[in-house]
């Protein structure tokens, strides 16, 4: 399955020769692999649960068939040039267009060690794919990952922590290759008063936003809850609740969670538990099960600030819950940190929601849900500052794939003398005059009859 | 002078956190400080780049000031509808929801300019800082002094020195900048801290020039695209072109012909002919000219005046390909004709190369021209035409490859200081109890028809069917 440094130069150089034979440029090409893709999630849904469920516990979801759909149903019209409106004086018609390419793109998923259903199932999507010159699944831990890293690319597309972040935009500077970076941050949850069943609704959202994608382990998952000191009990209690009915009590006999991806992980969610004072401030939960990876949910009240469970992005299942005199403090709260990939603002509050968007700075904002802003293929997923840049999702895949290039084009009729020397300080005032869009001025000029003030300067 | 710029990314952010930037009265008031700079000191712009430059004063205006004043006209112009929400259609899935996109400024952004049209690269972006809501510090280039030192004080006069700051020296100075911690960097000519760059950089943009074509009005356009910008020294300025062999005497004559009519007999006597830079970059294009393996295939010109920092307008035929001619951006009057036996070669010999910032065909052949622009990439591209693309601000302008990476002009300068927010709102009615724990199988076959978006789907899943 891993291939050496020799292999990987191959595999680049045939997918190369595959880009440059021009192949993957046609539309028939494209929407061929995507049907491919399709087929491939459709053929194979058992497997790919299966396999999900051996790596994470996870249960199926259907997102990638959705974006899959979307794309065929849309690439034509994405691939179209577009018009561009031409506002510069002149006389003529003059079309102009953009129009967008395919280029070459690694796509890395570094940090999990891959089961055997995962490897098959990598041989199973790169047979399905009409020509595999043009799609690779390379696998391997970080020493593949380096060596794909020395290589040439068009583009690279990352999705995992701001520490390799850094490792890959870093090799990427060596041949100014673009990047995308999907990074993930401590998403935090903004949560004003509510009347109640609409708390009610807004708790429910909120377990689901935390323990729902893969146990916490979701650069998009709730990280932290803010809220008004005195709703905090109310809070606590009805989170108890709704993961006593959504998962279970007993951490032995969880139901419709993931476990944590692998013991490294385990290890350091458990560790952020050990931290003095961290420990204390548990209100529900906390009991794990080292053979099977489980954690239970676990929520925590007003754990120390200072502590790396308030520092670093949790991403698994503990839940901290930091208490505030005024809701609005949270903006504060939430600027004195790094920008987050999402916040969550669960209120009703117009002025409050104002606030929210002018005054903090996210990757996206979701007013009274949580993590749904995902499948919204009309909004653009993508970070800011620690959290990322780039974007992907929808048509924004397809642009963040793609050089927009601009292009002009002109007759050979008519000409316009006033832009080529020797010049003089009729052209010059043409020029200024048509810049201008003085029409008035610039016949008058043309006539005669505009006076020129300074003399001749030409040689 | 290195001591002082440690620290100006932090203060400018505390300005930042303020907020003052953001507000849309900030951005109006400085984008007309910018304009009030472009118009009443055009003189004095016109002197700096004469002096830095030997810039002629019609390409100081057609370049460089025009440019700045309609950038800032237009963004003065469009503000309020770039800084609009972008409302966005939401689908089934997230029913029942609105959904847009809000941009909002990065940050503090840093832009590093370059020497050739200094004014303008330095202008440009910082329009689209400020019309995005950023604080800004610029690093105008050393290499073009007097423009540099104009800029300074121009901007502390009538800007708000507070947010907008002018940054002046050489690499230490810029050293120092880049080790602080900036939201986006501007780079025309930051791993460290994951910051988002633009780089505007070069390349070698080749001419196809076809036969069948208006030979004057393409020599005159070529001329024009390369000798009257700047002297050649232009990232967008044609660097060699490809011509077949029957045609390239041609074109050398129309060449020639055309370049009397603009500069006279003795083009190092013309005032309308911009000067190298500097020394250094007159002996690096000298070299190029003195090459052995170009030397003896001059056809026009060659002339220099190292006293004057000018060479004539210079065209060499049939450079070899392993020249240093034809291995480099000239960034000079010296233009190589490269010929081939069918024009269709061209596209090959193109694409051997890295991919520049801009490539140019001169055609009436529609389908030579759809093949071109299908098979070269590029930054940008115009058919019978030389740089013009940058004129118009509906086009983005920007490299692909190793000629760069981003691109600004008109909403894209906006667009590439800002981060395209999406907001998602929902209401409390219409909770689909199926997202929730715990997973049955009946709620994974309604989810499934809900994220396929079907109607028939859905009913079938909600009757249990």
């Amino acid at each position: 399955m891993e291939e050496g440094f020799e292999g990987l130069s191959q595999s680049l150089s045939g997918l190369k020769r595959t880009f440059r034979s021009g192949k993957t440029r046609g539309v028939e090409w494209r929407k061929a692999q995507l049907r491919a893709l399709l087929k491939f999630l459709a053929e194979n849904e058992a497997q790919i649960f299966e396999a999900l469920k051996q790596d994470l516990g996870k249960h199926p979801i259907g997102v990638v068939k959705k974006s899959a759909d979307h794309a065929l149903l849309h690439i034509q019209k994405w691939m179209a040039p577009k018009r561009a409106n031409y506002h510069y004086f002149c006389f003529h018609q003059e079309l102009k267009y953009c129009q967008n390419h395919w280029a070459l793109y690694l796509y890395l998923d570094p940090g999990i060690s891959p089961s055997h259903q995962h490897a098959r199932l990598c041989l199973n999507a790169q047979s399905l794919f009409i020509w595999t010159s043009a799609v690779k699944v390379i696998e391997g831990g970080s020493d593949v990952a380096e060596q794909l890293l020395q290589q040439r690319w068009d583009k690279i597309f990352f999705t995992g922590s701001p520490r390799v972040g850094r490792i890959i935009m870093s090799a990427a500077a060596k041949h100014l290759t673009p990047v995308t970076l999907e990074l993930g941050g401590k998403c935090p949850v903004i949560l004003d008063s509510f009347s109640g069943s609409d708390f009610k609704v807004a708790v429910k959202r909120i377990a689901g936003g935390k323990w729902g994608p893969c146990a916490g382990q979701a650069c998009i998952g709730i990280d932290y809850v803010l809220v008004q000191q005195n709703l905090a009990p109310v809070l606590v209690e009805s989170l108890k609740s709704c993961i006593k009915k959504f998962y279970g009590e007993n951490v032995k006999t969880l139901q419709s969670i993931c476990r944590i991806v692998n013991k490294h992980h385990f290890d350091r969610i458990r560790n952020l538990l050990e931290e003095p004072g961290v420990a204390a401030s548990i209100v529900y939960g906390g009991s794990m099960d080292q053979d099977n990876l489980m954690i239970e949910p676990t929520i925590l009240l007003d754990p120390p600030l200072d502590a790396q469970i308030m520092t670093e992005e949790i991403f698994g299942p503990l839940l901290p819950i930091v208490t505030l005199d005024k809701i609005e403090e949270s903006i504060d709260f939430i600027n004195e940190r790094p920008k987050p990939l999402a916040i969550y603002a669960f209120t009703k509050n117009k002025k409050l929601k104002d606030q929210i968007l002018q005054e903090t700075s996210s990757g996206s904002v979701t007013f009274n849900d949580a993590i749904i802003q995902f499948i919204c293929d009309t909004l653009p997923f993508g970070g800011i500052g620690q959290s990322g840049f780039g974007r992907y999702h929808g048509k924004y895949s397809f642009d963040t794939f793609s050089h927009e290039k601009a292009v002009l084009h002109r007759t050979f009729f008519p000409e316009f003398e006033p832009r080529y020397p020797p010049w003089n300080d009729f052209k010059l005032d043409f020029i200024r005059l048509a810049y201008n869009l003085d029409y008035v001025g610039l016949l008058l000029l043309l006539l005669g009859l505009r006076r020129i003030f300074t003399p001749n300067r030409s040689r | 002078m290195a001591m002082g710029v440690e620290t100006v990314a932090e203060d400018l952010r505390s300005v930042y956190s303020s907020g003052k930037t953001k507000g849309l009265e900030w951005r109006v008031s400085q984008l007309k400080a910018l304009l009030n700079i472009t118009t009443h000191h055009e003189k004095e712009i016109t002197e700096a780049l004469r002096s830095d430059l030997n810039k002629p004063e019609l390409e100081a205006f057609l370049h460089e000031i025009a440019g700045a004043t309609s950038a800032c006209k237009l963004a003065l112009k469009e503000l309020r509808r770039w800084t609009r929400p972008e409302k966005v259609k939401t689908s089934m899935t997230t029913y029942p929801s609105s959904a847009e996109i809000v941009s909002e400024p990065l940050g503090v952004v840093l832009v590093i300019s370059t020497w050739n049209y200094p004014f303008l690269l330095s202008i440009e972006p910082v329009i689209g800082a400020i019309a995005a809501g950023n604080a800004v510090v610029l690093k105008p280039s050393e290499v073009a002094p007097a423009t540099s030192s104009l800029l300074s004080k121009l901007l502390r006069e009538y800007l708000d020195v507070s947010a907008v700051k002018v940054v002046e020296g050489g690499v230490p100075e810029t050293t120092a900048l880049l080790e602080q911690k900036w939201d986006k960097i501007f780079y025309t000519a930051a791993a460290k801290h994951l910051t988002p760059v633009v780089l505007e950089l070069g390349g070698k943009c080749p001419v196809v020039v076809d036969s069948n074509i208006d030979l004057k009005v393409a020599a005159r356009r070529i001329i024009s695209g390369k000798w009257a910008c700047n002297s050649g020294q232009t990232c967008v300025s044609p660097d060699y072109i490809v011509t077949t062999k029957e045609y390239a005497l041609k074109l050398v004559d129309s060449l020639s012909c055309e370049l009397e009519n603009f500069y006279g007999k003795d083009p190092l006597l013309s005032n309308d002919l911009s000067s190298i830079i500097n020394s250094r970059h007159f002996d690096r294009l000298t070299k190029l000219l003195d090459d052995e393996k170009v030397s003896g295939k001059l056809v026009i010109g060659g002339q220099r005046d190292r006293a004057k920092l000018k060479i004539a307008p210079t065209v060499v035929l049939d450079a070899p390909q392993d020249s240093l001619v034809m291995n480099e951006e000239i960034f000079g009057p010296l233009l190589p004709i490269v010929t081939v036996t069918k024009i269709e070669d061209s596209i090959g010999l193109i694409n051997t190369k890295e991919k520049p910032l801009a490539a140019y065909m001169f055609t009436n052949d529609k389908k030579l021209k759809e093949e071109f622009i299908r098979s070269v990439s590029a930054g940008g591209m115009c058919i019978n035409e030389i740089a013009l693309h940058l004129a118009e601000h509906t086009l983005p302008f920007g490299g692909v490859g190793e000629s760069g990476m981003g691109a600004y002009h008109g909403k894209y300068s906006f667009d590439a200081f800002s981060h395209k927010k999406p907001v998602l709102q929902r209401g409390f009615n219409g909770d689909v109890a199926a997202r929730y724990p715990p997973y049955t199988p009946w709620k994974l076959k309604f989810l499934k028809a809900m994220l396929s978006g079907n109607i028939l789907s859905i009913l079938r899943a909600l009757i249990g069917w």
